[in-house]
């Protein structure tokens, strides 16, 4: 099949900032160097129904987070899996998830919900508005903050208590967040 | 706004109230940090450019002649 090659190049473009979302999503970046290419397949199959002009990064986007589901649902049905055992897979596997400096971060972001992950992802890294983000996810925009917000009040009691010195100036610091939510 | 689902704890914290009361400076200060974090993270993948196996799927559909050449 023949691509238009402006939008080839722009496919390409955002294969980047898909690929990060993806490894955000599944903490594995072989999983996620899939699910980027059955993305791309997906979109190129369906590229009739990108309408031109719109947004092709939030349309790639929605594929890909689709495709996550319910590849997550099927494996949820597997085994039993919980958001926390997934944080635990990834303590095991520290080698596939990027660079150590980023492993803690990685390791408290894995501990959240999966659509408040997407969430601030989406918002707080892909640089989506709240719309767009809301597009992406399909609910409502104060959903999206919502989440977005218990997404950061959580990373911040997560990092905040396992991580003092990058957190935290002192002790008395780590007192008033430990005591903050008693 | 609450859809809290039943076998959720319950995670009412600092922004149950109407609105939610202003951040204290310490917290801004840790979301200020997390945001950073959260970029720096993405920003390393992002560097990284596209892989050749995304390039060569484009270029494989694109030109269905080139099947079984890998360069």
């Amino acid at each position: 099949m023949k691509i238009d090659p402006g939008l080839r190049d722009q496919i390409l473009a955002t294969v980047p900032s898909l690929r990060a979302f993806a490894i955000s999503l599944c903490g594995n970046v072989d999983r996620a160097d899939d699910l980027v290419q059955e993305t791309l397949l997906r979109a190129l199959a369906n590229i009739h129904s990108f309408q031109p002009g719109t947004n092709l990064s939030a349309w790639l986007f929605t594929i890909l987070r689709n495709l996550f589901r319910s590849e997550y649902r099927k494996r949820k049905r597997e085994v039993e899996d919980t958001d926390g055992s997934f944080a635990e897979s990834l303590k095991s596997y520290p080698e596939q998830v990027g660079r150590v400096e980023f492993q803690e971060f990685r390791a408290a972001l894995a501990q959240l919900p999966a659509e408040q992950r997407e969430a601030l992802i989406l918002v707080g890294a892909s640089g989506f508005s709240y719309e767009e983000a809301a597009d992406i996810c399909e609910c409502a925009v104060g959903t999206i903050k919502s989440r977005v917000n218990r997404a950061r009040s959580r990373l911040a009691k997560l990092l905040a208590i396992d991580n003092v010195d990058d957190f935290g100036p002192d002790h008395a610091t780590r007192a008033v967040l430990i005591g903050h939510d008693n | 706004m609450s859809t809290r689902k039943p076998g959720q704890p319950s995670e009412k914290m600092h922004t149950d109230s109407t609105g939610g009361k202003p951040h204290s400076g310490l917290n801004r200060e840790i979301q200020t940090k997390i945001g950073q974090q959260l970029r720096a993270m993405y920003d390393d993948v992002v560097q990284e450019g596209v892989p050749d196996r995304f390039a060569d799927l484009l270029r494989r559909i694109d030109n269905p002649a080139d099947e079984g050449k890998t360069e």
